[in-house]
């Protein structure tokens, strides 16, 4: 059975990343948890992808108009950063902080804006939702550009606090009322861009943030009980220091890294799953002035996080099964032809990266899964899987040639459980493996048709264990 | 499986990339079209005339054989108020009809939801093409949504039929309902289960299939051959979608060979269809609908347009009355929308309100999103 160390390897590498090669997994588990963790803790010690050779290989990649190109090199290097943490966290507020394309229509501003997250999504909570409410395409996404001193657009003002901060309500509570949403509405007026109007149809490119003091609504109001003549700047202090700030970021970096819990509309009257590491996640939120690793340090470090209650309790999202798989795989881990169609997957699976469906995000959980998006999941991975070519199965065959000479069904199941997650999967679906597996009998290797037999069989195990439903979740 | 042959069935060819409608239903008789088109006009003596005032591109001939039949409406001026020129934005307008907030459910997922509201049948919906479009989405609703029809399944990769089929029966004991981890494993088996019984139906369609009629290899032939494979296999499917490739009517440049090229696919590709379920029997129920997210720019631009605002739509079947529907929008200058482009004049949910209530027999409102003027069409 597995070795508990890789398992639990294999786990922090799944969720703090997009899981690793098991050569990977194995060198980190030789260097403990405590030094991985670290290393992903502070990206900056990590070598940084070379972008040089990504954009020589890619020239189209460079300041690209085309949401294409943007996506394309997102999926690279999701696959191929050291800084996994790092690139996690720039999905994980792209799920949160949605801007899309289907309105934004331009590439480079999505690229520019995951770009943000990547540079500033580990870093001070108050400097990222600045960053975030002077973004140009945020401005544009959520009509603050429309939002006037004589006719207020709310719609940022409200998703700011809604979807963005607060949350709607915790503890059976609301967070905030209608007349804060209009203050805060009202702080922003002026928060816009220049020009004023993407110049449509010759691109939407170069317009940036700016501050149009002239159309700034600088008169007294009351924001969360405290009344003065606030802008937007004195928002996001107040924001950042309500409890249901830290709430809202301890919930959302629960769903997203331990285990899949209710969603956000719901958190007003469903309580966290696990209120005691929600409370010492606000606490480090707190303690270290808004600092975001922080609270990661929390998270990963906790017994929750470790515990084999939470593995595989959190269903995979369209882009951890696309750069998960080519991970385990080793696919596209050089720059070559080909990321493209990869890069189209997650969109067959529900979720068209940089372009989530509304405001609100993807729904996660068990709502990625449909009877379409089951099948465009399933065959992904199991082609993948089942793909004897690709270096990293190649290298899970080599691996569990090494077990024996000769490997009895039960043997051979449990190796391949072992070599692919290692992942447990349920007795009934493994007595329907290993009852596969006998039908053919024991695996040898010694002459060269026993090696593409076992080959064979291996890459044929490997892909209907991609096709359990225990392989949809992470 | 129940035989349904006499419900209505709707087939929604989606023209992606926003259609020219100036040269796809020219003005003929509009001594501005050719002020307005110096590079791109199309000359008289090759426009296939449909009165005194409009015609066809010449690449629609087979679709005028369905316009002296009576059975071809062609919807002129259409759109939705403030219309949007970016091709995500206003596709998902048509999809969702919600021109004022971003929708996330789509008019057919509710269609669907109308139609089978315990989803007996997987196979309600199907879209030919790889990812759902929104239109088609709504939670809860299953939609097959099928990239090859030759091939569709699960575990496709698995060589060998008796392996593959092997794979498939140890995925359905896997699937089966057991004492699972929970909720959501519960779910996730049910959903591969009905996935697995739609893709066993679905692969059948191929086979049952025979016809004199040959498609085109393009995507658009293909995909249409496949909706009519579906529809011929009698598995109650009601709501058939395909969209051609991606963006493919987005001729910014060399428009008049891509924009021709276009035309005589689809063009080709209508008759095939029709023929193809006359050819069985099997025409008289359904309705095929076909649209773009908006037209072009009136002016062009040397080699091809640029986005627009008012569009052209086509219904094409035995229950459709033929003619023109809405107005042509004026080229006048003076008349334009704001940046050189045509006016609406016909609300795309009034086409929309029609196909519900007078096709498919259901309420409009709801899927829809209010009280729009029918266009009677059928």
């Amino acid at each position: 059975m597995a070795d508990e160390n890789i398992a639990l390897m294999a786990h922090l590498l799944r969720r703090s990343g997009f899981g690793a090669s098991r050569d990977e997994i194995e060198a980190k588990a030789a260097q403990g948890y405590q030094q991985t963790l670290d290393d992903l803790l502070n990206p900056e010690s990590q070598p940084i992808i070379e972008e040089d050779l990504v954009y020589r290989y890619n020239p189209s990649y460079w300041q690209s108009a085309a949401i294409e190109n943007n996506v394309q090199a997102w999926l690279y290097t999701m696959i191929n950063t050291p800084r996994q943490l790092q690139e996690k966290m720039s999905l994980f507020w792209h799920m949160i902080f949605c801007a899309g394309h289907s309105k934004i229509d331009s590439g480079y501003e999505m690229g520019r804006m995951v770009a943000m997250f990547r540079e500033h999504g580990m870093g001070n909570f108050r400097d990222l939702i600045y960053r975030l409410s002077t973004s140009p395409g945020m401005m544009y996404y959520l009509d603050n550009t429309e939002s006037h001193q004589v006719a207020v657009n709310e719609n940022y003002g409200r998703e700011l606090l809604e979807l963005f901060s607060l949350g709607a309500g915790k503890d059976e509570e609301f967070n905030y009322s209608e007349d804060d949403v209009k203050a805060c509405a009202r702080a922003f007026t002026g928060w816009n861009n220049a020009p004023a109007y993407p110049p449509f149809p010759y691109g939407r490119s170069p317009w940036e943030f700016r501050f149009d003091p002239a159309d700034h609504d600088d008169g007294e109001k009351t924001f969360l009980g405290e009344t003065g003549p606030w802008n937007g700047d004195d928002i996001l202090d107040i924001i950042c220091k309500q409890p249901a700030t830290a709430r809202f970021l301890a919930r959302h970096l629960y769903n997203y890294f331990v285990a899949d819990d209710a969603q956000i509309p719901a958190w007003r009257l469903t309580p966290p799953q696990n209120l005691n590491l929600i409370q010492e996640m606000e606490k480090a939120y707190f303690d270290s002035g808004y600092d975001i690793t922080e609270m990661l340090r929390v998270l990963f470090n906790s017994d929750t996080f470790k515990s084999e209650e939470v593995r595989y309790a959190k269903v995979k999202s369209p882009a951890e099964v696309v750069a998960g798989t080519l991970r385990l795989v080793e696919e596209h881990r050089e720059i070559k032809l080909g990321l493209f169609q990869h890069s189209q997957e997650p969109k067959y699976m529900g979720m068209d990266l940089m372009n989530p469906p509304t405001v609100e995000g993807w729904h996660t959980g068990r709502e990625w899964i449909d009877s379409g998006t089951l099948v465009e999941r399933i065959n992904y991975a199991s082609d993948l899987l089942g793909n004897t070519e690709l270096p990293g199965v190649k290298g899970l065959i080599n691996r569990l040639m090494s077990r024996g000479d000769s490997l009895s069904p039960e043997t051979f199941v449990d190796g391949c459980l072992d070599l692919i997650g290692p992942i447990t999967v349920d007795d009934g679906t493994r007595s329907e493996l290993v009852a596969h597996a006998q039908k053919a009998g024991d695996l040898r290797h010694g002459s060269s048709s026993e090696q593409s037999d076992f080959t064979r069989r291996t890459g044929e195990m490997f892909q209907m264990i991609a096709s359990t439903a225990e392989f949809q979740f992470e | 499986m129940v035989s349904t042959q006499k419900d209505p069935v709707l087939a929604i060819l989606s023209l992606s990339g926003g259609n020219d409608g100036l040269n796809t239903i020219i003005p003929r008789s509009n001594g501005l079209y050719r002020d307005f088109r110096p590079s791109l006009s199309i000359s008289e003596d090759q426009i296939i005339p449909i009165n005194d005032d409009l015609g066809f591109h010449p690449a629609m001939g087979p679709l005028k054989k369905f316009w002296d039949e009576g059975k071809l409406a062609i919807f002129l001026g259409m759109g939705y108020p403030n219309s949007s020129y970016s091709h995500f934005r206003s596709m998902d307008i048509w999809h969702t009809c919600e021109p004022d907030t971003q929708g996330s459910e789509g008019w057919l997922g509710r269609v669907i939801k109308d139609l089978d509201p315990h989803s007996e049948n997987v196979l309600t919906g199907v879209n030919f093409g790889r990812g759902l479009p929104r239109a088609l989405a709504k939670d809860g609703v299953p939609v097959a949504s099928v990239g090859d029809l030759e091939t569709y399944g699960l575990l496709t990769g698995i060589e060998g039929d008796s392996q593959r089929s092997e794979a498939l029966d140890v995925f359905g004991r896997m699937y089966s309902p057991a004492i699972g981890r929970g909720a959501v494993m519960d779910y996730i088996r049910n959903t591969g289960t009905d996935a697995l019984k739609g893709a066993d139906i679905l692969a059948t369609a191929p086979q049952k299939y025979s016809s004199s009629v040959e498609y085109s290899n393009s995507a658009v032939g293909q995909y249409m051959k496949n909706i009519a494979q579906t529809h011929l296999a009698g598995f109650g499917t009601r709501v058939l979608y395909t969209t051609s490739p991606y963006n493919s009517f987005d001729t910014h440049a060399n428009q008049a060979a891509l924009h021709s090229g276009l035309w005589t696919d689809v063009s080709n590709t209508v008759e095939n269809f029709m023929t193809d379920l006359r050819e069985h029997q099997a025409s008289d129920n359904v309705l095929l609908f076909m649209f773009t997210e908006f037209g072009r720019r009136i002016t062009d631009n040397g080699s091809g347009t640029d986005h627009g605002s008012a569009g052209i739509a086509f219904a094409v079947g035995e229950g459709v009355k033929g003619g023109i529907y809405g107005e042509y929008p004026s080229l006048d200058v003076n008349e334009q929308e704001e940046g050189g482009n045509l006016k609406y004049n016909q609300d795309f949910r009034s086409v929309y309100t029609s196909i519900l209530e007078d096709w498919m027999g259901l309420d409009a409102k709801p899927i829809v999103g209010g009280s729009f003027e029918k266009t009677k069409f059928l």
